[in-house]
């Protein structure tokens, strides 16, 4: 049974392998070949998960050691999986999600002429992926982990002719190396505190280490775990990265990649228990960022960077959830696996409507769609339902979790916590009814097809062969063909049931507990109250957003909009901070060191060089291109040597 | 008598260095070919080397040693440790890979292609065969003249071959400038090297001085000296040690090269031949780190020490300062120059930090960097070649017109920024570690590099490959047959050594570990004992 999760790994990474390196003869198969593998993978993760239900719950993980990869002195990296109900979890949303959009993809990229490069680079996405989440040590994890930010980084940059698709991919690996320096510098921490990195052990002897060390690997962690997330002050990469097809935001930068850091951090549960300060920072940072992402959510246009910025919020949550120790992990996870149906059915429901919008991402020249395309209003509209917490829906009881946690954290902390996780409920509601209204509902506010060289536009339009898309035409909507709505269909059914399923008989926290742990905690107000203020909640942000876009046409143009919303527009200014800081500041620093290396460093060697006896000027009048010449002064200068040498030993 | 295997390895490419230059001038095609045949009989005696090496044996193995200038003590001593011996290998391999990209590099002009005296192809062959024998028998040689003959040796060849042959810029109007331009990096290569050798030749003086005032008689022989030193008959007073030692480090932080003393390498680098320039970064300047540990530490171990703190500190300038600037370079050739440096940096802060990942990293990391210098480096200049140009500006959207030329382009990129996955990952996180286990703050700022490497290998990606197809691009081809034989064993060797690099670091190891001792220095203990069984995992 072990020797099944490798193969989980190598069969995507074998379909990587093969879709990049063979040549135009596997076009007309590469995606099924490459949605076969997924599927083989999610079947191996199924049987592997009907074995683990068929053991008892403490004795459920499996432990493999494939080969010893780095052994130098006291230093050993393993490849060596450790697949547990973590990891177990983990390893179905990818491989169960993954399958679903390596379906929608073969609709979607049908008309891409690099489709198979795709496919090929879905599966390394894969890959890497599981390998993240199956890894035994911090080291193998690492491996995965800038993987999946290689797969990011290709796939954001699929269509590279577009300068805007080339910049942001460059954004998001190099935002996410920042985060990656802390993950190294965290397992360098490990070794010198532990003198090993392996889960095992470093977790095992965590209360072993001073409270110091622990915190400084803490912080570290979730220094890397900000940067794959998406999280303040390392999200300014995700909205960029809307400039990937709409499969892999659906895929990467909604469900599975951008958990990675939630993964992180409750698999590293028992450093940051060790760490009481290393938990605040992580809980702060989930509270910020669920703000954040929820403030940009709303003043977005594009449709997908408005998921964009709620997807950012929801990882808030699951952040902040696991901040707070074995109170939260569970529904950090739960919550973490609800969105994952739910937002990647979102992002597969915008691009159906963007296919068939002429690839329009403009919600102000969306509306009335309904009508149009029945299937995507209705498994949008669940998903919908579901991300606002709409009783019986998945992220009613999965958010609900997440909140009734923050406050039972207890003191003035769970008040605060408990707080922004309501008010973020509250705009959550607002921000998804508004993406909700705009798109399908009011009048058509439909505009001509945008010409080619529009920056928003995906270039997968260019390729359409049917006429009808041709620039300067209106759109004509149209439902999606079935090997896209398939996978939206499943997915909402997911987005409906998963949370209810989760929380009857508390299967999800029994099926968890043995590996987190779990503690009720003692909240100040009553489970019942939470529900109520959290359903009050909803109302007033739906309302609000009905009030503001369901009332009144939505104007084609956006207005000017206050100062907040205008800061929001542009990602709360992060972007221009970074232009100026980093950006402006980083060339006049390179460009002066330019300078000093020329003038001074240089300078002065040749400043030596004239200045030793006019070498240089006796080197010109050597230097007359006859090789007999040069063999000669070698020789010369040979002779030389050997003679002051002879000369040296008589002294 | 057994066969002498490691002369032998340096004997067959000067060999084939002199048949080639013989070769008539109308047989040109016949000299490449019999330049690319010697190289192969080299790498495959590099093989044998390999097999018989026994890593668990003894430190020097498959020696060789006879008496040469026996006046005053030298020795013509060869033999091989476990980095001499990958690193013999590494050049070996490397050079038939530089043969076959170089392979139109040096065609005659047509103007001159009459002129039977002239034989450029004949001597670019020949030059680099040269080259390859003198770094073999650096690698090899246990008596410091010897090293030291051969360390100075190399420079004749390399000064031609940097100066004697450029890129075809397709513009006759350039060519007076380039070869000016070419010249005067040729000019600074010689001089800085000869500077750094002639500092060199006045220690390696004062340390025959010492033995022979010591032990009667004056010796050259590493292993003699090691020797006499760990039994008590040899003792450096303290002043003397450390001038020695700054002698020797001052030469081969020339070579290797360390900042401030690096200014020679953009230079040579850029306008030499792309294959030239992976002869620099990848195998010449490995003499230079390589010798650092051989010598450096070993002859003077105590001054290394004292030492430390200050390399350590000109090391992490080196890392960020050379990322730096490879970020800001607009000449594709100088940029890999200048993430050269940055990489000099990590092997040589692996080698000073003294401990087993230190050392062990930073010996893997040369023969890694090798590799994926090579890859990044030799793609390159395939793609310079096609459109006879450096600047990165003049490049703009190659993946849509060559996407093999510019997908191999990247993974060459991506060791460079050491992915995980590729070979120089794993390297540099030795080196990282190794580092931080003694000098944490140090660690974390050589960190930082990792960021930066990433910064000007997707800025150079970004600007060359991505975007609009340039009309100065159009109708590009991609990769040859000989060009993608080039290319795709040194990516297969990136992505096993990434996966695997075991068969190499069981080799490197033992020798590590007797360095270390020669310095008396152990890793750092970690603060808890893990209390599994399965701890040391």
């Amino acid at each position: 049974m072990e020797n099944l999760i490798g193969l989980l790994v190598l069969a995507p990474l074998l379909g990587a392998g093969i879709l990049l390196c063979g040549g135009r003869a596997l076009d007309r198969v590469g995606h099924w070949l490459g949605t076969l593998l997924a599927a083989v993978s999610f079947a191996l993760g199924a049987v592997l998960f009907a074995d683990m239900l068929g053991r008892d719950a403490e004795d459920r993980a499996l432990d493999v050691t494939v080969f010893q990869w780095v052994p130098v002195g006291g230093f050993r990296a393993d490849v060596g999986f450790h697949l547990d109900q973590l990891s177990m979890t983990f390893v179905l949303l990818i491989t169960g999600v993954g399958t679903l959009i390596h379906l929608y993809s073969v609709g979607y990229m049908e008309h891409d002429e690099r489709r198979r490069r795709f496919f090929g680079y879905l599966n390394l996405f894969l890959a890497a992926m599981l390998l993240l989440v199956v890894a035994d040590n911090y080291l193998l994890l690492y491996v995965g982990w800038e993987g999946v930010g290689l797969a990011s980084y290709l796939l954001i940059g699929f269509w590279q002719h577009k300068p805007s698709a080339a910049t942001a991919a460059k954004k998001a690996f190099l935002v996410n190396r920042v985060g990656d320096v802390g993950l190294s510098i965290a397992i360098m921490l490990m070794f010198t505190t532990f003198g090993t990195f392996a889960f095992d052990p470093v977790l095992g002897d965590a209360d072993r280490a001073g409270e110091g060390k622990l915190t400084a690997i803490g912080l570290m962690l979730l220094l890397a775990a900000c940067g794959k997330s998406a999280q303040v002050p390392l999200q300014s990469w995700l909205g960029d990265a809307m400039e990937g097809p709409t499969p892999v935001s659906a895929l990467i930068h909604a469900a599975t990649m951008v958990t990675a850091g939630v993964y992180l951090i409750t698999r590293s549960g028992a450093i940051f228990e060790g760490a009481p300060d290393a938990q605040l920072a992580v809980v702060t940072v989930g509270a910020v960022t669920l703000l954040f992402g929820a403030i940009v959510g709303c003043a977005k246009d594009d449709i997908k960077k408005a998921l964009a910025g709620s997807t950012m919020s929801q990882i808030g949550y699951m952040v902040l959830a696991a901040g707070l120790g074995p109170i939260g992990y569970v529904f950090a996870i739960m919550h973490l696996v609800t969105h994952g149906f739910f937002k990647a059915g979102l992002f597969l429901g915008a691009g159906s409507v963007m296919h068939g919008m002429n690839d329009e991402v403009d919600m102000r020249r969306y509306g009335g769609l309904w009508r149009y395309m029945p299937v995507t209003f209705v498994t949008f509209g669940l998903g919908y339902l579901a991300i606002i917490g709409f009783p019986g829906l998945s992220g009613f009881f999965s958010k609900d979790k997440i909140i009734e946690a923050a406050f039972a954290k207890g003191g003035t902390e769970g008040w605060i916590l408990g707080g922004t996780a309501l008010l973020g409920a509250a705009i959550t509601a607002y921000y998804m009814t508004r993406v909700m209204i705009m798109t399908f509902f009011g009048e058509k506010r439909w505009a001509p097809a945008p010409s080619p060289d529009r920056p928003s536009a995906e270039p997968a339009a260019e390729k359409h062969g049917d006429g009808t898309h041709g620039a300067g035409e209106l759109p004509h909507p149209h439902e999606s063909p079935k090997s896209m709505t398939i996978p939206m269909i499943l997915l909402a059914v997911g987005s409906v049931f998963a949370g209810g399923l989760f929380t009857l008989n508390d299967t999800f926290l029994k099926w968890l507990e043995p590996v987190t742990g779990h503690e009720e905690g003692d909240s100040p107000v009553s489970a019942l109250t939470v529900t109520g203020a959290t359903m009050a909640v909803l109302v007033v942000g739906v309302a609000l957003a009905w009030a503001q876009y369901g009332r009144k046409p939505v104007p084609v143009t956006p207005p000017r909009g206050s100062l907040l919303t205008r800061a929001a527009r542009r990602d709360l200014l992060q972007d221009d901070f970074n232009h100026i800081v980093l950006v402006r500041g980083g060339e006049q620093l390179t460009r002066g060191l330019e300078a000093i290396d020329r003038t001074v460093v240089d300078g002065a060697v040749n400043g030596t060089a004239v200045t030793v006896g006019g070498l240089s000027g006796r080197m010109r009048r050597l230097q007359n291109g006859y090789a007999r010449s040069y063999a000669v002064s070698m020789f010369g200068g040979a002779a030389v040597l050997i003679a002051a040498t002879l000369l040296m030993r008589a002294v | 008598m057994s066969f002498p295997l490691l002369t032998a390895t340096a004997a067959v490419p000067a060999a084939g260095a002199v048949l080639t230059a013989a070769v008539p001038a109308a047989k040109r095609e016949a000299a490449k070919w019999l330049a690319l045949l010697f190289a192969l009989a080299t790498l495959g005696l590099a093989a044998v080397q390999l097999a018989r090496f026994d890593p668990d044996g003894k430190t020097f193995q498959l020696t060789e040693s006879h008496a040469w200038i026996a006046d005053f003590g030298v020795r013509y001593e060869l033999g091989v440790d476990g980095i001499g011996v990958v690193l013999v290998a590494l050049t070996a391999l490397l050079v038939p890979f530089v043969l076959l990209a170089g392979w139109h590099d040096a065609e005659p002009l047509e103007t001159a292609a009459a002129d039977r005296r002239w034989r450029p192809t004949q001597g670019f062959f020949a030059l680099i065969l040269m080259v390859e024998a003198m770094v073999v028998i650096s690698f090899e040689a246990t008596d410091v003249f010897l090293f030291y003959v051969f360390f100075e040796a190399m420079l004749i060849p390399m000064y031609f071959l940097i100066g004697g042959f450029g890129d075809r810029t397709g513009e006759p109007a350039d060519a007076g400038e380039a070869a000016a331009r070419r010249s005067r990096a040729a000019v600074k290569f010689l001089l800085y090297n000869l500077a750094g050798g002639l500092v060199m030749l006045a220690a390696v003086v004062g340390l025959y001085a010492v033995t022979a005032d010591q032990l009667g008689a004056g010796t050259f022989s590493l292993q003699e000296i090691v020797q006499a030193r760990s039994s008590g008959d040899l003792k450096f007073a303290t002043v003397t040690e450390r001038a020695l030692f700054l002698g020797f480090f001052f030469a081969f932080a020339v070579k290797a090269p360390l900042w401030p003393l690096h200014t020679w390498l953009p230079g040579a680098m850029g306008e030499a031949t792309a294959p030239v320039a992976v002869l620099i970064t990848a195998v010449v300047d490995k003499v230079g780190t390589f010798a650092m540990l051989r010598f450096c530490l070993q002859l003077f171990p105590g001054a290394s020490k004292w030492a430390t703190p200050v390399i350590i500190a000109l090391a992490l300038v080196s890392i960020l300062y050379g990322a730096l600037l490879a970020v800001a370079q607009r000449d594709i050739k100088r940029l890999i120059a200048y993430a050269s440096i940055s990489h000099f940096g990590f092997i040589i802060l692996g080698v000073f930090a003294m401990t087993t990942q230190g050392q062990g990293g930073a010996t893997l990391y040369m023969v890694n960097h090798g590799i994926s210098t090579a890859a990044l480096m030799l793609v390159a200049g395939f793609l310079i070649s096609r459109r006879g140009s450096r600047l990165i500006a003049d490049y703009g959207g190659v993946q849509k017109v060559a996407p093999v030329l510019a997908g191999t382009f990247l993974i060459g990129g991506l060791a460079t920024l050491s992915l995980p996955g590729l070979a120089p990952f794993v390297s540099e996180f030795l080196v990282l570690v190794g580092t931080f286990t003694r000098y944490p703050v140090a660690g974390a700022i050589a960190t930082v590099g990792i960021v930066l490497a990433a910064l000007y290998v997707l800025v150079l990606y970004q600007r060359t490959m991505t975007g609009p197809v340039k009309e100065s691009v159009r109708g590009m081809p991609d990769l040859r047959a000989r060009e993608l034989v080039v290319v795709t064993p040194l990516i297969a060797l990136l992505l096993f050594l990434g996966v695997y690099p075991k068969p190499v670091t069981r080799i490197l190891d033992p020798a590590v570990e007797h360095t270390m001792s020669q310095v008396h220095k152990t890793d750092p203990r970690p603060d808890v004992r893990v209390s599994t069984a399965e701890g040391a995992k």
